[in-house]
């Protein structure tokens, strides 16, 4: 049987190479526009990019460190 | 009685207690009329209130229509009609009265103009929500069922002794804007945060609604956390405290979304999560918040809906409901893939979905009070719900390594409603004039500029990046989190059992002493007779005594 699209080994490069091409065109193309920044912090290049990035990065972390703590084997209550 | 309007909320309970008596395509016809019915009654009706009955001295109003309420009561009826369609052909009627009789309960909650009749219908919603989950049939959905209800009960017996406060001390039951300046209005708004979810008891959500059937938890996710929305923004908008809990309910639903196996409990997970920035929002309380969360709250149950009528297909289809089971099914329901995703993309708040177009508006009022700590918080936020239900809940179910699984798109009817309410959002989207023309205060807002519309993609695309290179540490495993449900489902019992055992303890002492009496003296025969009653009566009356003295110490 012919592999789905979206499983083949072509199309996912071609997912990746796109993929990459947006993200460079939506952070760059903050050099073409004027922001309007509310706050100072916003002034700097690629501000939400980053802080989008870096929180998630931030997010997962934490999310993991506190699943050491409260993960239990799913028929933790039936037992 | 004087009601010269047709009641859209009763409309509903009413035909929600026919529906069991109707069969077939009958049936089928019955329940996507109805709730058409009640939009049209609720849009040919004036502002301003009607039909009140009078119940001991106080004078009950069933209807008090403003644009707020309207607003609400909408697209409670748009959900309504779009899932009964969704589920029509395989719910049980037991789960169809049972979610009509629920919607028709908040509706009434959103139309009562005074505390009493908002009450009666808040406990109605409560019952007949948890039929929808016992609807299930299964030993899982009863038990979670039960914790639901008392969860829910004790919230109703909160509300309830605030309202009576609340009623003893101003002499009106009229609900309208409170200050958090004695007991009963604390206790008034105890109430309506537990229904929202909020801290310490945000469990019941995630615990409940997914053990519903693959329907029964799309139509829990509509009504009952945004009617406590609703009061909230009736009752206790700008009080900072909602700001403090909104966004705790907003990190709470993303982290523990993160680490949920079971598909339709991260979408619950999320629901706390978004009802996070509601409640964030109408502690802010400026005109913009306070739109921006009524417009919210309306795209929230429309692209939740169809995130849960997507999980419900994946579910009804496969009989499978966790990330380790599932993956690759693009492959085979590219439709159902598709709603999935626009829905996803819509609680992500992407330009051209709906949940762009309010989000943005409580994003806005944290920018319009100059408070850049909630700004920024709000914004890691918006990042992080795109990484938990924007991200994670596609990829990890139609995506990913492939399952094998090979299931078909779900029936025509699953298939017509997913495909209307992903039109709506996207329409929504597109023309966001739809809903700021119904929001209750006049918007001066535009969503779309192109420095909005870029740091919004900037924000949500490099987020996704964070997702696909930290996957290796999102690796699904078969495991459940702990929450506050712990408390009362593991740590109560092993206490009472201890408790018990102590008892028993000392319930044999007492009876050694009244034997070792009965031998010391020698009245064998009535003291015989009295020691086999004093058995059941003496447990009775010593776990009394100890019941009393707990009141007395307390």
């Amino acid at each position: 049987m012919k592999q789905n699209w979206f499983y083949r080994k072509s199309s996912i490069k071609k997912l990746y190479i796109s993929a990459l091409i947006i993200l460079g065109v939506v952070l760059f193309v903050e050099y073409f526009i004027i922001l309007h920044p509310h706050f100072s912090i916003e002034k700097i290049f690629g501000f939400h990019a980053v802080f989008g990035f870096l929180s998630c990065i931030v997010l997962i972390i934490f999310a993991k460190l506190l699943g050491f703590l409260v993960k239990r084997k799913d028929d933790y209550y039936d037992m | 009685m004087t009601c010269s309007l047709f009641h859209p909320g009763l409309l509903l309970i009413f035909s929600g207690l026919l529906i069991p008596f109707i069969h077939g395509f009958k049936r089928t016809l019955f329940i996507l009329i109805i709730p058409c019915l009640s939009l049209l009654s609720l849009w040919s009706m004036p502002f301003g209130s009607d039909c009140s009955i009078q119940y001991l001295d106080y004078e009950l109003i069933l209807i008090n229509l403003d644009s707020l309420s309207r607003l609400f009561i909408t697209v409670f009826a748009i959900t309504v009609f779009t899932v009964g369609l969704f589920c029509c052909k395989q719910a049980s009627s037991t789960e169809l009265s049972a979610a009509y009789i629920y919607a028709g309960g908040a509706m009434s909650v959103v139309l009562a103009g005074d505390l009493i009749s908002l009450f009666i219908f808040w406990e109605l919603m409560a019952l007949a929500s948890t039929l929808v989950i016992w609807s299930a049939q299964n030993e899982k959905s009863y038990k979670a069922g039960m914790r639901y209800i008392s969860i829910h009960l004790l919230g109703g017996v909160i509300l309830m002794c605030g309202i009576a406060g609340y009623v003893y001390e101003t002499n009106s039951i009229a609900f309208t804007h409170m200050q958090l300046n004695s007991i009963s209005t604390w206790l008034i708004l105890c109430g309506f945060l537990l229904n929202a979810g909020a801290p310490p008891l945000t469990a019941w959500l995630a615990d409940a609604y997914p053990e519903a059937s693959y329907s029964g938890t799309v139509f829990l996710s509509a009504f009952t956390t945004k009617t406590a929305v609703y009061v909230l923004l009736r009752g206790f908008p700008g009080t900072e405290l909602l700001i403090y809990i909104g966004l705790f309910m907003i990190f709470y639903g993303i982290i523990y979304a993160l680490l949920e196996n079971d598909i339709r409990r991260i979408l619950a997970y999320s629901i706390i999560n978004q009802v996070g920035f509601m409640v964030c929002g109408i502690g802010i309380g400026t005109e913009m918040a306070l739109n921006g969360t009524a417009a919210h709250a309306f795209t929230h149950i429309i692209y939740k809906a169809l995130l849960l009528m997507s999980a419900g297909s994946v579910l009804y289809m496969t009989g499978k409901r966790k990330c380790t089971e599932l993956g690759g099914l693009v492959q085979s329901m590219p439709l159902t893939a598709i709603c999935g995703i626009v829905g996803a993309l819509a609680i992500s708040s992407f330009p051209l979905t709906s949940g762009f177009i309010s989000k943005s508006m409580i994003t806005q009022a944290s920018i319009d009070e100059h408070v850049l700590w909630i700004w920024l918080l709000l914004q890691i936020a918006s990042a992080g719900v795109f990484l938990h239900a924007g991200i994670k809940f596609p990829w990890f179910v139609f995506f990913q390594k492939d399952s094998g699984l090979r299931p078909t798109d779900p029936p025509i009817n699953m298939k017509i409603s997913m495909v209307f309410f992903a039109v709506i959002c996207i329409l929504i989207g597109i023309f966001p004039n739809i809903l700021y023309n119904i929001l209750p205060y006049n918007v001066n807002y535009q969503p779309y500029t192109v420095a909005h519309t870029i740091t919004q993609l900037q924000l949500l695309l490099f987020s996704g990046l964070a997702f696909f290179i930290m996957l290796p540490l999102m690796k699904r495993t078969l495991t459940i989190s702990l929450d506050f449900d712990w408390f009362y489902r593991h740590l109560a019992p092993i206490l009472a059992k201890i408790v018990v055992n102590y008892l028993l303890n000392a319930q044999q002492l007492v009876n050694k002493f009244l034997i070792s009496l009965k031998s010391s003296l020698s009245f064998d025969d009535k003291l015989d007779y009295q020691l086999s009653i004093g058995k059941s009566v003496g447990l009775i009356i010593f776990f009394f005594s100890i019941l009393l003295l707990c009141f007395v110490v307390l």
